[in-house]
C-alpha cells in the first residue's frame, strides 16, 4: 500500500502542513506537490493551510488559491473520510454508471457532490479516469475500483460504514501482468489484445543506451528524424525536428517531459504502457535527454494513475542501480540524466504541452501563448521537449533497430505503429497496437463489433464517424488520432448519450481563459438541449454550424476542438438532428411560461393563470 | 406612401432608454415628419390600434406581463428592436439570475428588507391581478425573435437616431466608433 494512498485521513494540523512545505524546500515551483500531499494527508486544503503555504513560499495567497481552485482533485472543503470519484464519461454511462451512482447515493444516503452528514463518505463525479475498457470505474481514496455493479456499490458503502480500509474492501483478485506486482496490487486489467512490432515487441533493457553512448547526440537526432516518427499524442509534430529545435535553442539547462496526462476520454494506452513497459518509457526519456543535452526529465503523470506511483518510483531506483539513470550513464563520462515524477491533479487541459509545463511549475494549467514554443522557452523558461509516452517508447526501438526498420511499418506519411485504446460496444475492448493504415472496418472486425452506428475517432476532440466513412484510414493525413476509438451500436442515442456527454466534458475541462471556449461551449450545449427537448428549429442547426469557426480563435487545442462533438455529428449525422427539429416553424425560443412562473406560484401560493 | 409606424415599450427597464430616445432633441420634430407613433409611452397610446412596422423594446422580461406585452409586440410589429442592455442581455435586473430564488426575492422585498415597516401579517402580495414573477430575468430574444439589437446603457441618442433613419430610409447605417458604446 502506497503511503500516499490514504486509507484513513488524519485531522488537519498545521505541523503536518509545515512538514510537507519543508519537504519541498519551500519551493514555489513545487506547489502542485505540496497541495497534492496536503490533500492526500488531510483530505482537503483549508484556508489556513493556503495562508501558511503562501507565507512560507513567499507568494501571494491568491497564487495559492488559483492553483488550488483549478484542479479537480483539490478541495477546499472536507471530502469525507472515504472519497468516491465515480467516472461519468460516455462509455461509463453506457456500461451502467448511472445505476451504480444511484446505488451509491441510496446506500450512502447523500447525493453526488456532497459528503454524508457524519463526514464519512463523499460522492463526487470525475471525468474519464482511463478505465474505459473496464467501466464503470471509480477512484476511492486513491484505489481504483473497476467493473462496479450496483450490488458491489452497496457492499462498498456498507464496508465504509463498518470502517474497513479501502484496500481490504473485498478485492476478488488483482489484474493481469504487473497489476498484481507488490508495488501496484490493483484490480485494473491491462487488456492487451494485440501486440504490434514496435511498442509491444521484444525489449532489451538498456540496448539503446549502449548504442547511443557511442554516437554523437546530433547523430541520434539524425536517426530519429530519418525514421519520420511523429508525436503520438495526436498533433503529430515530427519528433526529430522538435529535438533539434530544443538542442539548438539557447539555454544553460534543458528538460525532457514525458506527457503521461492522457485525459482524452477513451484513451488508456499510457496506463498499460506505464504498467508493463515503464523502463522502455524511461529509457526513451534518457535517449531524448542525451540527444538534446538535457540532464533532467520529468514524467508528468495524471493524478488518476497515482496508484502506479510506488511502482514507478521503484523502477526508477532499479534503473539507477543498473547505471541506466543517474551519473555517467552507460559508463559514459558526463552522460547524466535523472527523472522525477510530477503529478497533475485532475485537469484534461494539462495534456496540452504548455499547460502541462505551467502545471509542473505549480500554476494553473492554462496554455501559454505561443511563440515562444516550449522547445525555446518551456519549463522554468528553459528549452524543453514534451513527448508522448508512446513517442518516447518508439524512439528506443528506432535507435536499436534503425530508422529504416521503423519506416517499414505504417504508411508513407505515417511511419510506425499506433497503440489504440478501443472501448464501447465491442466484444474485446482493450489495447491494440496496429500499423498506421488500418481503416475503421478493419478495426471493427478486429475488436468484434457488430451493428455499429458510429465510431468516435480521437476521443471527444476528434470526430464522430458514420458507416459511410468506415473505409477511411488511420494515419496523420486522414483520420489522425491520439489513440481513442469508441464504438457505438445502433441502440445508442448518439445525441443524448454521447454528444451531450462530450459537451459537458469540455465545459467542465475548459480552463476558462478564452471566451469562445468558456462561453460558446455552453451555448452549444443549450442549443443541443433545446433540440433534444423538441423546441429546435432549422435555424438552431445553422447557428451552431456558423459558430464553428469562432472556436478556432481559442488559444489551444482544447478550445479549437471543444465544439467538435456537435460539429462533426451535424456533419456526419445530420438526419439525427433534423428528425428532432420542428419543420413547420422558423423560430422557437423554447420559452415555457408555465415552467417560468412555477416558482412564483409556489412562493405566493397562487394558481397559475397563463 | 404612408409613414412607417413605430411602437415602443419599456419592460423590465428603467425608462433610461426611452429618455435616450428623447435625447435626440430637436430631431424629434424630424422624426415626427418621418414616422407615425402608435402604442408607446411617448404618446400614451395604451393598446395597438393598428399593425406597426417597427417595435422598439426597452428592458428584458422579469414577469408574466412583460412576456404578454412582448408577444403582443411581436404579433403587431414587422421588425422588433432590442434597445439597450436590459433588452439585449437582461441587464441589471438579471443580477438575481442563478443567485437568489423568487421566494428569496419576494421575502427580501416584502418581509425582510430594512425599509419594510408596516407588514404585521407578513403578507407577500398575491392578488390575482398581479403579474407572476418569472424564475429569472430573460433577454427579449430568449422569448421571441428579435431582428435588431442596439447596445448601450443607455444607447446613445445618436445611435438610436442613426438606426431609425437607416431602417426607415433603407440607407446604410452610420456607425462611428463614438456612437456604439456598451456601457
Amino acid at each position: 500500500m502506497s503511503p500516499l494512498i490514504n486509507i484513513f485521513k488524519k485531522k488537519s494540523s498545521t505541523s503536518n502542513v509545515q512538514s510537507i512545505i519543508d519537504k519541498y524546500n519551500k519551493d514555489q515551483t513545487r506547489l502542485m506537490d505540496i497541495l497534492i500531499d496536503i490533500q492526500a494527508e488531510i483530505g482537503y486544503i483549508s484556508n489556513e493551510s493556503a495562508s501558511l503555504i503562501a507565507n512560507q513560499l513567499k507568494i501571494s495567497k491568491v497564487d495559492v488559491e488559483q492553483t488550488l481552485s483549478f484542479y479537480h482533485f483539490f478541495s477546499q472543503k472536507e471530502t469525507g473520510k472515504y472519497t468516491i470519484y465515480l467516472n461519468d464519461s460516455a462509455v461509463a454511462e453506457m456500461m451502467g454508471r448511472n445505476e451504480v451512482a444511484k446505488a451509491f447515493e441510496e446506500a450512502a444516503g447523500s447525493k453526488f457532490g456532497e459528503v454524508t452528514k457524519d463526514g464519512k463518505i463523499g460522492l463526487f463525479n470525475t471525468s474519464c479516469i482511463g478505465m474505459n475498457d473496464q467501466e464503470p470505474a471509480a477512484i476511492i481514496n486513491g484505489v481504483i475500483f473497476t467493473r462496479i455493479t450496483p450490488y458491489r456499490a452497496k457492499e462498498i458503502i456498507q464496508d465504509m460504514k463498518n470502517g474497513k480500509a479501502v484496500n481490504e474492501m473485498g478485492l476478488q483478485s488483482f489484474g493481469d501482468g504487473n497489476n498484481s506486482s507488490n508495488y501496484i496490487q490493483s484490480m485494473v486489467s491491462n487488456n492487451i489484445r494485440r501486440k504490434g512490432p514496435v511498442i509491444f515487441s521484444d525489449y532489451n533493457l538498456g540496448k539503446s543506451i549502449k548504442k547511443i553512448v557511442n554516437m554523437k547526440p546530433t547523430d541520434v537526432i539524425r536517426d530519429v528524424k530519418a525514421s519520420n516518427v511523429r508525436g503520438r499524442g495526436g498533433a503529430g509534430f515530427p519528433t526529430g525536428m522538435k529535438w533539434e529545435f530544443c538542442r539548438n535553442a539557447a539555454g544553460d539547462q534543458r528538460y525532457i517531459f514525458c506527457n503521461a496526462d492522457e485525459g482524452e476520454p477513451g484513451t488508456f494506452k499510457d496506463r498499460v504502457i506505464l504498467t508493463e513497459l515503464p523502463k522502455l518509457i524511461f529509457e526513451g526519456m534518457t535517449v531524448a535527454g542525451y540527444a538534446v543535452g538535457a540532464t533532467e526529465g520529468i514524467l508528468y503523470l495524471r493524478y488518476e494513475y497515482k496508484y502506479l506511483q510506488k511502482y514507478l518510483e521503484q523502477v526508477l531506483e532499479e534503473l539507477k542501480t543498473a547505471n541506466l539513470l543517474g551519473t555517467n550513464i552507460g559508463g559514459k563520462n558526463g552522460f547524466n540524466f535523472n527523472i522525477r515524477i510530477q503529478f497533475g491533479a485532475g485537469a484534461y487541459v494539462c495534456g496540452e504541452e504548455s499547460a502541462l509545463i505551467e502545471s509542473a511549475e505549480g500554476k494553473r494549467g492554462e496554455p501559454r501563448d505561443r511563440p515562444p514554443f516550449p522547445v525555446e522557452q518551456g519549463y522554468l523558461n528553459k528549452p524543453t521537449v514534451v513527448n508522448n509516452v508512446e513517442t518516447l517508447c518508439s524512439v528506443v526501438k528506432i535507435i536499436t533497430e534503425g530508422p529504416n526498420w521503423y519506416k517499414s511499418f505504417g504508411t508513407k506519411d505515417s511511419a510506425g505503429t499506433k497503440v489504440l485504446s478501443i472501448s464501447g460496444d465491442c466484444m474485446n475492448p482493450g489495447i491494440y497496437e496496429i500499423e498506421w493504415g488500418f481503416n475503421i472496418n478493419d478495426i471493427l472486425k478486429m475488436v468484434g463489433a457488430n451493428d455499429v452506428q458510429a465510431v468516435q475517432v480521437g476521443g471527444p476532440s476528434g470526430a464522430l464517424i458514420a458507416p459511410t466513412e468506415f473505409d477511411r484510414i488511420l494515419c496523420y493525413s486522414d483520420l489522425s488520432t491520439g489513440g481513442s476509438i469508441i464504438i457505438f451500436n445502433s441502440k445508442r442515442d448518439l445525441l443524448k448519450n454521447v454528444v451531450l456527454n462530450f459537451m459537458d466534458f469540455f465545459i467542465e475541462e475548459s480552463c476558462g481563459s478564452c471566451v469562445p471556449c468558456r462561453c460558446l461551449t455552453v451555448l452549444f450545449r443549450e442549443k443541443l438541449l433545446k433540440i433534444l427537448k423538441g423546441n429546435g428549429v432549422m435555424q438552431d442547426i445553422d447557428d451552431m454550424i456558423s459558430w464553428g469557426p469562432t472556436m478556432l480563435s481559442n488559444r489551444c487545442g482544447l478550445g479549437h476542438t471543444a465544439a467538435n462533438p456537435i460539429l462533426t455529428s451535424i456533419k456526419n449525422f445530420r438526419p439525427l438532428y433534423e428528425s428532432k427539429i420542428q419543420q413547420n416553424k422558423l423560430f422557437d425560443s423554447g420559452f415555457n411560461l408555465q415552467e417560468a412562473i412555477a416558482e412564483c406560484c409556489e412562493a405566493t401560493g397562487r394558481q397559475p393563470i397563463l | 406612401m404612408s409613414k412607417p409606424i413605430i411602437a415602443t415599450t419599456s419592460l423590465a427597464g428603467c425608462f433610461g432608454c426611452h429618455m435616450s430616445i428623447l435625447d435626440i432633441d430637436e430631431r424629434i420634430l424630424d422624426l415626427i415628419e418621418l414616422v407615425e407613433f402608435n402604442k408607446s409611452p411617448i404618446d400614451d397610446i395604451k393598446t395597438f390600434t393598428k399593425k406597426c412596422d417597427i417595435g422598439i423594446i426597452e428592458g428584458g422580461c422579469c414577469n408574466s406581463e412583460n412576456i404578454h406585452v412582448l408577444k403582443t409586440f411581436r404579433e403587431n410589429c414587422k421588425i422588433l428592436i432590442s434597445l439597450g442592455e436590459c433588452a439585449r442581455t437582461g441587464g441589471l435586473p438579471a443580477m438575481r439570475n442563478n443567485k437568489v430564488t423568487v421566494k428569496e426575492c419576494l421575502e427580501e422585498a416584502y418581509l425582510n428588507c430594512v425599509t419594510v415597516d408596516d407588514n404585521p401579517d407578513n403578507i407577500i402580495p398575491n392578488d390575482e391581478e398581479l403579474p407572476f414573477i418569472l424564475d429569472k430575468v430573460y433577454p427579449c430574444h430568449e422569448i421571441v425573435k428579435i431582428d435588431y439589437f442596439l447596445p448601450g446603457c443607455a444607447p446613445r441618442a445618436d445611435l438610436i437616431w442613426n438606426a431609425l433613419v437607416a431602417l426607415i430610409t433603407g440607407k446604410p447605417m452610420d456607425l462611428p466608433y463614438e456612437v456604439v458604446k456598451y456601457d
